[in-house]
């Protein structure tokens, strides 16, 4: 089975502050990291390659040169293959121009069974690339997957979140998932991996490698584009109060009378 | 095509160095230079240099996109589970309504379904001018297959200029699928939209990087604008048996659906009878409850309050409560009314998914929790003996 893993290099969120003076989000000394739910994508197709007994996981990323980092991390944890996408002219794409360039990507890379999305990145939040590569690949496709449950050849049995629950749902291979965090837990990259990692040579595909349609690729193939970004106001604390245990419940009953969601 | 730096305008104040989230721009020579390799042209520097307007972003447009004056109307698609109109598609009647009436035109709502079509009749009394109503067997569960390929049909027949949807598990499943077809523009998860009347185009303002930027994001060029939208942010349209409108019933060929996928089983497992994203009240609670057991107390006071149960990801980690009831960045993100916080310490992540509740009430036995910098009211105290008592003064107050 040859599964490909699509991920992001994102900022590691977690330690963005915010410079109280500007406003502006801090970003100096913030690491760049395999985005979370890709790391939740990438130890499920080892895991699916480990119980199959053979195949091969390559992953992809679209991004700035230094994005191969996040690749060879990804070839530690014992992917086979990596490929990055780079070049100008991809360079201020939606997640419609993303999804297309994705899918050319992996249309290059030969015959493929099943693509690995995690849910969606930590930075953008929109959740919007991986069903977009599954549409431009014309594959099947199921979000949110929380468990693979059966897995064969030619089909794939998988667990999807819903708000309240989960279906269990069957889709013909080749077809393209995005997975929860609740799916694994990813593995540490060994010593060994990590020296594979570093010998490794990430394989650049650019514009001129996968002929895109110039139409829709970069700022020209995006539909949207951002109008204003701004720091939100912060909601700041209001009253802190403590006490003996009965006059705290009075105060907080009659706060929440007092909302009027109660009644 | 791309960003440029007017010299003449620039004066070197270096605003934008500090609005970039890339370090993509330095300031040499008193102007401002952007590194092309670095810049993703989020436009954050063009709004901090909104007083100089030295920096623009031009953007060349496909001759092949569709044209933008052949798109009128706002649609919003009806999602349903089990044959019932969801919430979050009231939402979108009541907020469809509104754009639709800014531009002065029609709210057009689509529903896929089995033998719905009273429900259809209904989303007229809702605010709809026109109903599209798929029907079929093969459309009474969600598959992303089905969905997608009628969405688009309906946005190639009708030619909206706006669609919205709920940003729900279905929602934002399927509806890149189909911007994704239609080359439409979509932005996702929207808390709040506007319409900029001149130029008649809607205006998506998100949160992103776990609700730390906020962006507004626009689709000038590209025909319709789709815009997914969070959970209780819009108002509900209210029912008026007055309404009258038009309601088309499409029965679907069966031979025309592609679905690939097949649901095998259906398994609800949210504990309490409310889902988080739909709940006006949420009492959350985290590792400072001690134990598994220990939740009842939660639920106890969700029920006597109507609302639903929350946790941390420390409590669904520990394997105490479902993954369903998860708030924060990697699980759901609430807005409910109340969000009650009961041994939660507020974790960056943990505050993304609730920050916006309209009211907060923190109880931690840590006075330094951090989850008290954005209570409204923070009550440093023991969860484990404020809650019991607090559901039996509900109980005697509310007469259950």
């Amino acid at each position: 089975m040859n599964i490909v893993v699509c991920i992001k290099q994102v900022p590691g969120t977690t330690q963005v502050k915010i410079n109280p003076d500007t406003g502006t989000l801090i970003r100096d000394g913030v690491e760049a990291i395999v985005n979370p739910f890709d790391e939740f994508a990438i130890e499920e197709a080892l895991r699916i390659k480990e119980r199959l007994g053979g195949g091969t996981v390559k992953v992809i990323t679209m991004g700035p040169p230094q994005a191969q980092e996040a690749l060879k991390s990804a070839v530690a944890l014992g992917a086979d293959e990596a490929y990055l996408i780079t070049d100008r002219a991809f360079a201020g794409s939606d997640t419609w121009a993303t999804s297309y360039t994705l899918s050319l990507g992996i249309k290059s890379l030969g015959k493929v069974d099943l693509v690995i999305c995690g849910k969606q990145a930590i930075d953008g939040d929109t959740a919007q690339v991986g069903p977009g590569v599954a549409e431009m690949l014309g594959m099947p496709f199921v979000a949110w997957v929380r468990k693979v449950e059966e897995i064969s050849e030619s089909q794939i049995r998988v667990e999807r979140m819903m708000e309240d629950g989960y279906e269990v749902v069957e889709m013909p291979l080749p077809g393209l998932i995005t997975v929860v965090k609740e799916i694994n837990v990813p593995r540490m990259a060994s010593l060994k991996g990590k020296m594979r990692a570093k010998k490794t040579t990430v394989t650049t595909l650019n514009a001129a490698a996968l002929k895109p349609d110039m139409e829709k690729i970069g700022l020209k193939g995006s539909p949207t584009q951002v109008l204003r970004s701004f720091v939100p106001q912060r909601k700041s604390g209001g009253e802190k109060v403590s006490g003996e245990t009965p006059e705290m419940v009075a105060k907080i009953k009659n706060t929440i009378m007092e909302l009027g969601v109660v009644r | 095509m791309g960003i440029t730096v007017d010299i003449e305008k620039c004066i070197g104040c270096s605003l934008c160095v500090r609005a970039c989230s890339q370090s993509a721009i330095t300031v040499t020579g008193k102007k401002a230079v952007i590194d092309l390799a670095k810049c993703n042209l989020c436009a954050a520097c063009v709004e901090a240099c909104k007083k100089y307007r030295a920096i623009t972003i031009t953007k060349e447009v496909s001759a092949r996109a569709a044209s933008t004056a052949d798109y009128k109307n706002v649609a919003v698609f009806i999602e349903q589970r089990d044959g019932a109109v969801a919430g979050v598609s009231y939402e979108m009647l009541g907020e469809g309504r509104k754009l639709a009436d800014r531009l002065g035109e029609k709210l057009v709502a689509v529903l896929l379904g089995s033998g719905m079509s009273k429900q259809a009749e209904d989303l007229v009394k809702f605010g709809a001018d026109k109903v599209v109503y798929y029907d079929s067997e093969k459309l009474k569960n969600f598959q992303d297959d089905g969905y997608g390929q009628l969405v688009a049909e309906f946005i190639g027949n009708e030619k909206p200029s706006i669609v919205l949807a709920g940003a729900t598990a279905i929602g934002r499943s399927f509806v890149p699928k189909v911007a994704a077809r239609v080359w439409g523009g979509l932005t996702a998860d929207c808390t709040k939209l506007e319409i900029d009347t001149e130029k008649r185009l809607l205006l998506g303002t998100r949160p992103a990087f776990g609700g730390n930027l906020m962006a507004t994001i626009i689709c000038p060029h590209h025909r319709p604008q789709i815009a997914t939208v969070r959970h209780k942010v819009m108002k509900q349209a209210q029912k008026n048996d007055g309404r009258t409108g038009e309601v088309v019933v499409n029965t679907v060929d069966d031979a025309c659906l592609c679905i690939r996928t097949k649901i095998v089983n259906v398994v609800k497992e949210v504990e309490s009878t409310k889902n988080i994203a739909e709940a006006d009240i949420i009492v959350s609670g985290g590792r400072g409850m001690q134990d598994p057991k220990n939740l009842a107390l939660l639920k106890e006071l969700a029920e006597v309050l109507g609302g639903a149960v929350g946790a941390s990801r420390a409590a669904v980690d520990a394997g105490w409560i479902p993954y369903a009831h998860q708030v924060g960045q990697t699980g759901k993100t609430v807005c409910p009314k109340l969000y009650i916080a009961c041994g939660i310490s507020g974790s960056v992540q943990h505050m993304a998914g609730m920050q916006s509740s309209e009211y907060i009430i923190a109880i931690n036995k840590d006075p330094g929790a951090d989850i008290f910098q954005i209570a409204n009211l923070g009550i440093v105290g023991d969860a484990l003996e404020i809650l019991p008592q607090l559901t039996k003064a509900f109980k005697d107050q509310l007469g259950k």
